[in-house]
């Protein structure tokens, strides 16, 4: 198994990349953190991804 | 999308959590990666090993409604934008054959070899958001779910609903794929239900069933829906008015308890018992299961690494005073791993939740941020060719289907200027990206017109591709042949085509006029201003203080507190009164927060960043005044109960027999011995839900189960009779409306054509009201009669004046986007939380300011602003300083001033300036125009649209 190691400081970690994982990230960034995002599936989305459209605006949810 | 991009997110995908150690400030965490057995970097997502791909595996993005391959991207904009291998239907990772895949693959991206790699990470906070879980299959079996292919949960019906869905947005039934003509939703499957051991409700369910009946119903006007539910739980922010609009769209509720789903000749057969105890059964076509919100299935395996507790339900322990604390230090929660909520809810506590870390680790602020830097920006040389690139999108089918593109595409070939021209199947994915970042080089373009869907959500991710590709980002220009043409001509395909000729034809008549405008940025004061003492305005200003940042608090009352020091108890049994000391002591203790009691804000002006506030301060006669500069602002006044003088068509006398639930909760949390009423009547909805107000206030329904729960708690042998339209107890507070009903609380439900009547006072109160179980009127006599009222805001009407931010229809602050930006204005630079933005428990308040501190606390920390380059801008020589702008401009960004020379000239306050153009449309001498949108530039796309092209 090959071994990384990240040594940086005022990092976070979120677990979970759906919209409340997403959202956490972005806004960590708006706050000055570095952040992990670390999600279990293939890509991040989670469930809103599934969804055809948004009430009430209808915008789709990507 | 947008996370994909930042320079400051890394995604880990494919990624488990396997070990959490340290302290708040200083975790180290131990992860595993899966190999996708794909070259992320290599893999421009072309689809070409899909086809290739000989097995088949079922399709888990929709809802196993589709198949797919093993090697696969689940959609085409997903982030990261690399296919993988699923190695549960590979042949060659599962039996060591194959492997067509690789020698297909252009990019040589397709790597076997790869192993599970470990990576450890250096943190200082950890926020658990994993979601939810799927209720179990065994729950749904009983509505005939596995059994019968026309039974669908919910999340599968939005799959036959979406463009990108298994039949292309065409709602047809699996069985014959014929259009079905009934369709029935059946409501708390999976929730609310001690047969699955979910005794809480979902929340959500409610609401996106009529979503998507509302969709479905669009779809195809003809189709007939049913909702079978208990209470329509549309307690949310205007949720009850999409209700409204459902039944006028002609969408059934009906209040039933469905027993099952049967399969009957073609159709589906469904038995189901009305309230008065009578059954009955009616057949559809399709039966849609509004399926609950469960724990994450993982949820055990994560708190257990991770160290904190899980609840009753497996979700995620929290308290209601700290609703994002796990009970491990340093570790926070957001989203439905909370508890079961909808998406604004979440996207509030992820914001919350940051703002916590943040003030956790904030001495390591900006230690490991990664400043992006772009290409240095190509200056255009004067007299330089136009040159022009377009780029029209499929979006899959969702344009694609109707409009014509390749015949748009080709259409803008020879057109003046256009140099290149090209089709995307999705341009917002993140490989079209770099498309258009190569073709910007190769072709040296220096316009760029994407013909996609709206510049309102999309706009941003182009223009921050032209910036990487080193030209101003106000050399874009997009357009709209979405939402203009392939949705509102969907069925005239011809037309629709025909329109976004049009419209693009005009586009690029405007693209060849557009300039470059200049990025500036303005300064930012490190203070933040605090409108309102209650829980929520304490909260908020403990969150920027802790984050490092001055804070004032300006309460207009003599203490801090608010409306919550009416309440004694909460549902969960916390002592408010204490609660709310400790908060209110942290807060006058911490250096960075000064509060003004007795103190009004009198005039705002300024904008984000550079705001200055004059206060008055009364103490008794004398009032003295202050000003305060500040950066932001966050609105948290509140709101207080509702006494309506009619209710439900009944004049009402307050007294000691008539009563509010926060009048009857300060006598039970009383010392008197016979503070518990004999006989309470309790009605819901007083003057709220179109009695008096509009709305509903979201608390009520809690606020009468945690008050009757009281009383049975004092004297079990008291008699309390709830008179209800919809018992709204979301969430865990379920488990309370459960209990109440257990130990002999008797909850009947009213309708609003037969409504309670209230006859008499004193000691010849009556309460009459028709039981539908004994289907007669029944009359009491009650003890009290208990008036469950509702919240209006306090003082909004005012103040949205001065601060020139909008209320809606009930009088609460109107956010700017209700899903995305929900604790935002419109106004840069002011946020709202708390009663203010609208009715809502304690929970919800905390979470929602600090969501909103996190939130103000962004220009805080970055120092400055960014102002969008699209303001308006004034030629002084042309003004003649008559002042209209001002008169006109909502966000008081413009202004007339005296030059040098004592002449009165207008000038834009580029820092407000929204960008919104009343100012350049009304100034009589055309001497503003607005950036991006000059007289020039929109005489030529109107010139373009009386032409007609140069290939016709």
């Amino acid at each position: 198994m090959g071994q990384a190691k990240e040594t940086k400081s005022g990092a976070v970690m979120v677990v979970g990349g759906g919209v409340a994982g997403v959202q956490a990230a972005l806004d960590l960034t708006e706050l000055g953190y570095y952040v992990y995002l670390v999600e279990k599936s293939a890509a991040i989305g989670g469930a809103m991804a599934q969804l055809d459209k948004t009430f009430p605006t209808n915008d789709c949810s990507l | 999308m947008e996370a994909g991009r930042s320079p400051n997110i890394e995604i880990l995908s494919n990624a488990d959590l396997l070990e959490l150690s340290g302290k708040p400030g200083n975790f180290t965490a131990k992860l595993q990666i899966r190999p996708r057995y794909i070259d992320a970097e290599k893999c421009t997502a072309c689809g070409l090993c899909t086809q290739y791909c000989p097995r088949h595996l079922v399709d888990q993005y929709n809802e196993g409604l589709a198949v797919t391959r093993p090697i696969h991207i689940d959609y085409p904009q997903a982030v990261p934008a690399s296919y993988f291998i699923d190695p549960k239907g590979c042949l060659h990772l599962q039996h060591g054959t194959c492997q067509i895949c690789v020698p297909v693959c252009r990019s040589k991206a397709i790597d076997f070899s790869q192993k599970p790699e470990a990576k450890e990470l250096k943190i200082g906070a950890v926020i658990v958001a994993p979601g939810f879980g799927r209720i179990s299959t065994d729950t749904l079996a009983k509505y005939s779910y596995g059994k019968h292919a026309d039974v669908l949960t919910s999340l599968e019906f939005e799959r036959l609903l979406c463009a990108s869905g298994p039949f292309e947005g065409e709602v047809k039934c699996l069985t014959d794929h014929r259009h079905p003509k009934r369709i029935a939703f059946i409501q708390c499957v999976g929730s609310r239900d001690l047969g699955c051991d979910n005794g809480y409700c979902s929340s959500v369910c409610c609401m996106y069933a009529i979503k998507e009946a509302l969709v479905a119903k669009e779809h195809d006007p003809e189709v007939e829906i049913t909702i079978y539910y208990m209470d329509m739980r549309t307690q949310g922010k205007d949720f009850d008015l999409a209700r409204l609009k459902a039944e006028a769209k002609g969408i059934k509720f009906v209040r039933a308890r469905v027993a099952d789903v049967m399969p009957w000749n073609k159709q589906l057969k469904l038995t189901y018992s009305l309230l008065d105890g009578t059954h009955h059964f009616e057949g559809f076509d399709m039966v849609v299961l509004s399926v609950g919100l469960d724990a994450p299935a993982d949820a055990k395996n994560l708190a257990n690494i991770a160290g904190f507790e899980l609840n009753h339900y497996d979700f995620c322990q929290t308290e209601t005073f700290a609703p994002l604390l796990t009970t491990k230090p340093g570790v926070f929660v957001a989203g439905a791993f909370q508890g079961p909520k909808d998406i604004p809810e979440s996207v509030t506590q992820s914001s919350a939740a940051a703002g916590i870390a943040s003030a956790l680790i904030k001495k390591d602020r900006n230690k490991g941020y990664v400043v992006k830097s772009y290409p240095k920006e190509r200056e255009l040389t004067k007299d330089e060719e136009v040159r022009i690139g377009v780029f029209v999108c499929h979006c899959g089918i969702n344009i694609g289907s109707v409009v014509d593109v390749p015949l748009v595409e080709q259409y803008t070939e020879g057109m003046e200027g256009v140099v290149y021209h090209a089709q995307s199947l999705y341009s917002c994915s993140q490989d079209a990206q770099e498309v258009i970042k190569q073709k910007i080089k190769e072709h040296n373009l220096n316009r760029v017109v994407v013909a996609a869907c709206s510049p309102r959500t999309h706009e941003p991710l182009f223009q921050e591709t032209l910036k990487d590709a080193g030209l101003n980002r106000c050399l874009f220009e997009m357009v709209n042949i979405r939402d203009q043409c392939s949705w509102v001509h969907a069925t005239e395909p011809a037309a629709a085509t025909a329109k976004s000729k049009d419209l693009v034809r005009m586009g690029i008549a405007k693209a060849r006029h557009i300039k470059p405008l200049p990025e500036q940025t303005v300064p930012v004061i490190s203070k933040a201003l605090v409108l309102g003492g209650g829980i929520a305005g304490m909260t908020a200003a403990l969150n920027l203080a802790e984050q490092g940042f001055h804070t004032t608090i300006v309460e207009k009352g003599e203490t801090l507190g608010g409306h919550l020091q009416h309440l004694s108890y909460t549902l969960r049994g916390d002592n408010v009164a204490q609660q709310l000391k400790e908060v209110s002591d942290q807060v006058k203790k911490h250096k960075l927060i000064e509060v003004m009691t007795n103190t009004e804000v009198a005039e705002v002006s300024g904008f984000v960043g550079n705001f200055s506030s004059r206060l008055v301060t009364r103490k008794g006669k004398s009032a003295k005044e202050s000003t305060l500069d500040h950066g932001v602002i966050i609105i948290a006044t509140g709101g207080r109960e509702h006494r309506p003088e009619k209710v439900l068509g009944n004049e009402i006398k307050y007294s000691n027999k008539i009563v509010t639930q926060a009048e009857l909760e300060k006598r039970l949390a009383g010392k008197a011995k016979d503070r518990a009423p004999e006989s309470t009547v309790m009605i819901q909805c007083a003057g709220s839900r179109g009695d008096d107000l509009a709305y509903c206030s979201k608390v009520c329904c809690n606020h009468a189960v945690k008050n009757a729960l009281k009383i049975k708690e004092l004297d079990s042998a008291a008699q309390v009779v709830v008179l209800y339209r919809d018992m709204r107890t979301y969430g865990y507070a379920e488990d309370a409306y459960r209990e109440a009903r257990e130990k002999g609380v008797v909850f009947i439900p009213y309708s609003m054509e037969n409504k309670p009547k209230i006859a008499g006072s004193g000691k010849s109160l009556k309460v009459t009201f028709y039981d539908p179980i004994l289907r007669e009127e029944v009359t009491m006599t009650p003890e009290l009669l208990t008036l469950s009222v509702g919240i209006v805001p306090e003082g909004t009407e005012e103040l949205s004046k001065l601060l020139k931010v909008p209320v809606n229809q009930d009088k609460f602050y109107l956010e700017a986007h209700v899903k995305l930006r929900p604790v935002e204005l419109p106004v840069s630079g002011v946020y709202v939380c708390g009663l203010a933005h609208s009715p809502k428990p304690v929970d919800e308040i905390v979470v929602q300011a600090q969501a909103a501190a996190a939130k103000a606390a962004m220009p805080l920390v970055k120092g400055h602003v960014s102002v969008e380059p699209t303001v308006s801008s004034v030629d002084k020589e042309l003004c003649i300083g008559c002042g209209l702008c001002e008169s006109l401009c909502p966000y008081q960004a413009i202004r007339v001033t005296k030059d040098e020379s004592g002449k009165r000239k207008a000038e834009t306050i580029t820092a407000s300036c929204k960008g919104c153009g009343i100012c350049a449309s009304h100034c009589p001498v055309f001497a503003i125009s607005m950036g991006g949108f000059t007289d020039e530039q929109i005489t030529a796309q109107i010139k373009a649209f009386g032409e007609t092209g140069n290939k016709e």
